[in-house]
């Protein structure tokens, strides 16, 4: 018999079973269920008090306020109420108020181990995939089933491998590898987990790899795994995580996957994807010139310290161009703090960037953060469907920090390393 | 379960921010509702009616795991989708709402507006004089569909669980 495949172990300990076969229909205890004030308890307190169900386990729920913070009206003020009252209500200590984005919140805080099986409110749950969690996102229903129960049903996935091989070039992120593979790939890998390897993936900071799990979300897939390794073990380590046996979680050597994908990380450029899809990404040699109204750093998975150091990097003794805007929402509070102390967010405010507050709001389209009719942006968050971030003639274009940043300089999509110096500037 | 009306033809990848936009979000279900759809098809919201048929291509229900996408279609009355394929999580939300995802490969051969005949339990589509056989669902969908969705599935189990403690007492 063949080895198993990460996902595949993870389930099977979920299910209490040994060992579970591709196509299976299990039933799984959720390790750890995260919602938000927009997923969570305003959808589930109604359906949890018609049936007279208590949470099932107050220890193993999460949630966080990202969606709507800070209130922008009384309809905003009010959901965010529901939040605070449910998690005093039902016993919910891990209740993080306005304090950043589920995704970065659950391994800032330290609540993502090895092994897992994550149940999220929200698509891009399989960020916890970096951390060798079967992280997936559910809708509210299901989160509400789990909320009673502590259980849900899975049919066992096939797993697609990429492997990424060589090193990146300078000023190319994980974020270029994403948009690469939404066009590779497509955005159809419904009911799969995509898992990442290769000397490319041994090579990436824990902060890179969670853009690779964070945008498996926009490939369709299940979650986006990666093994335990030594850069896992290090970043548990540094949140006070037990790392004893983590190592045990990883994909065995002999395990069947459904398709192997390869992409050579040195011969990738640094990527654009156009309107109104993530799948229509190409080399920025292509958009070179496209004039911008503004360029938003923000989201889980492009306001990290990283992608805010990137963007310093670029705006260092820069201006934002007349008649356009920089809009920066660093992803989490701790971020803000972290990039306050370094220096980073003088940079970005010397530059003449506006910051938002940690959250959701301008990369969803929610609250009064929107864009307006005709604006084009060029966004670091994952996703551009048509009228995501606003009017729905608004054109989102995404890219990297660094690609952001050189075009709120410019005004148009520019090639950030005409402002990037390859001896000093550490991705 | 049978379902008729008319087909609402639609391409492609049909994302969430279609289905149920962001801005409109804090609106109560009937309200949200009627910006289903408004950016492809501005006339949706308003004129279709109950039984009516969702017909898409691949990967219907992309993007956000918001439940909302699928309880516009619902409060809509749209009485079934049928895609090439879905969306996981769109997929799950359907089902647990009670709003049948089907998944069918002869969506090109739908036309919009065409009169729609489907029988779940029996596994058919009837569109004329064509008849197309349905994929049948795998059993533990099936007990959802036919239990109404999650919730009700779950009031059914805790009242039986409650039946059999007040048994043993």
């Amino acid at each position: 018999m063949a080895g198993d495949t990460l996902a595949q172990k993870i389930i099977a300990r979920a299910a209490g079973l040994t060992h579970v076969a591709v196509g299976d229909d299990v039933t799984v205890r959720v390790d750890l269920l995260m919602a938000h004030d927009g997923s969570g308890p305003r959808r589930w307190r109604p359906r949890m008090e018609a049936l007279g169900a208590p949470l099932w386990d107050p220890d193993k729920v999460v949630l966080v306020t990202d969606h709507y913070v800070p209130a922008e009206d009384q309809v905003a003020a009010d959901i965010l109420q529901e939040t605070r009252d449910f998690a005093r209500d039902y016993g919910v200590q891990k209740f993080f108020d306005m304090e950043g984005i589920c995704h970065a919140i659950l391994p800032e805080k330290g609540l993502l181990k090895p092994g897992m099986f994550v149940a999220g409110g929200d698509s891009h749950t399989t960020m916890g995939g970096a951390y060798a969690c079967y992280a997936a996102g559910f809708g509210a229903t299901d989160t509400t089933g789990i909320a009673i129960t502590g259980e849900t049903w899975t049919t066992v996935p096939e797993t697609i491998l990429v492997q990424l091989n060589g090193q990146l070039n300078f000023a190319v992120t994980a974020k270029d590898i994403m948009l690469r593979l939404c066009r590779e790939l497509g955005m159809d890998n419904s009911f799969k987990v995509i898992e990442y390897t290769g000397s490319g993936v041994a090579n990436m900071a824990m902060a890179e790899r969670t853009v690779l799990s964070n945008m498996a979300a926009e490939l369709g897939a299940e979650t986006g795994l990666i093994g335990v390794d030594g850069v896992t073990i290090d970043a548990l380590a540094a949140t006070g995580v037990d790392t004893a046996g983590a190592e045990a979680w990883a994909s065995d050597a002999d395990a069947q996957y459904s398709k192997c994908f390869t992409l050579g990380a040195s011969g990738l450029e640094p990527q654009i994807a156009a309107p109104h899809s993530p799948v229509n990404s190409d080399d920025i040699g292509h958009f070179i010139g496209t004039q911008v109204d503004q360029c938003y750093i923000g989201a889980c998975v492009g306001a990290k310290l990283t992608d805010l150091h990137m963007a310093a990097a670029v705006l260092r003794g820069r201006q934002v161009a007349p008649g356009t805007r920089l809009v920066v929402a660093p992803s989490t509070a701790f971020t803000m703090q972290a990039a306050l102390a370094d220096g980073t967010l003088r940079i970005l405010e010397d530059a003449g960037a506006t910051f938002l507050p940690s959250g959701c709001g301008a990369c969803a389209g929610f609250g009064g953060r929107a864009l307006g009719d005709g604006d084009v942006c060029l966004s670091t968050t994952n996703r551009n469907f048509k009228g995501r971030m606003g009017h729905a003639n608004s054109r989102v274009y995404l890219g990297s920090a660094y690609a952001a940043a050189a075009a709120a300089v410019t005004g148009e999509i520019t090639d950030p390393r005409d402002f990037l110096d390859a001896n000093r500037t550490a991705a | 379960m049978r379902v008729k009306g008319r087909a609402w033809v639609f391409g492609d990848a049909i994302n969430t921010d279609l289905l149920a936009p962001g801005y409109a979000m804090t609106l109560p279900p009937k309200e949200l509702a009627q910006h289903c759809l408004e950016a492809v098809n501005p006339d949706f919201a308003r004129e279709v009616r109950p039984g009516d048929v969702v017909v898409a291509g691949d990967n219907f229900g992309l993007g956000s795991s918001r439940e909302q996408a699928a309880i516009s279609l619902h409060t809509l009355g749209v009485g079934a989708v049928l895609a090439r394929s879905f969306a996981r999580i769109f997929y799950r939300n359907a089902i647990n709402i009670g709003l049948p995802a089907l998944s069918f490969d002869a969506v090109d051969e739908i036309a919009d507006g065409a009169a729609l005949d489907l029988d779940l339990a029996e596994g058919w589509l009837k569109r004329g004089g064509d008849t197309f056989a349905l994929k049948p669902l795998p059993p533990h969908i099936r007990d959802l569909i036919a239990a109404g969705g999650l919730m009700a599935q779950l009031h059914e189990k805790m009242a039986k669980q409650r039946q059999a403690e007040g048994s043993d007492a």
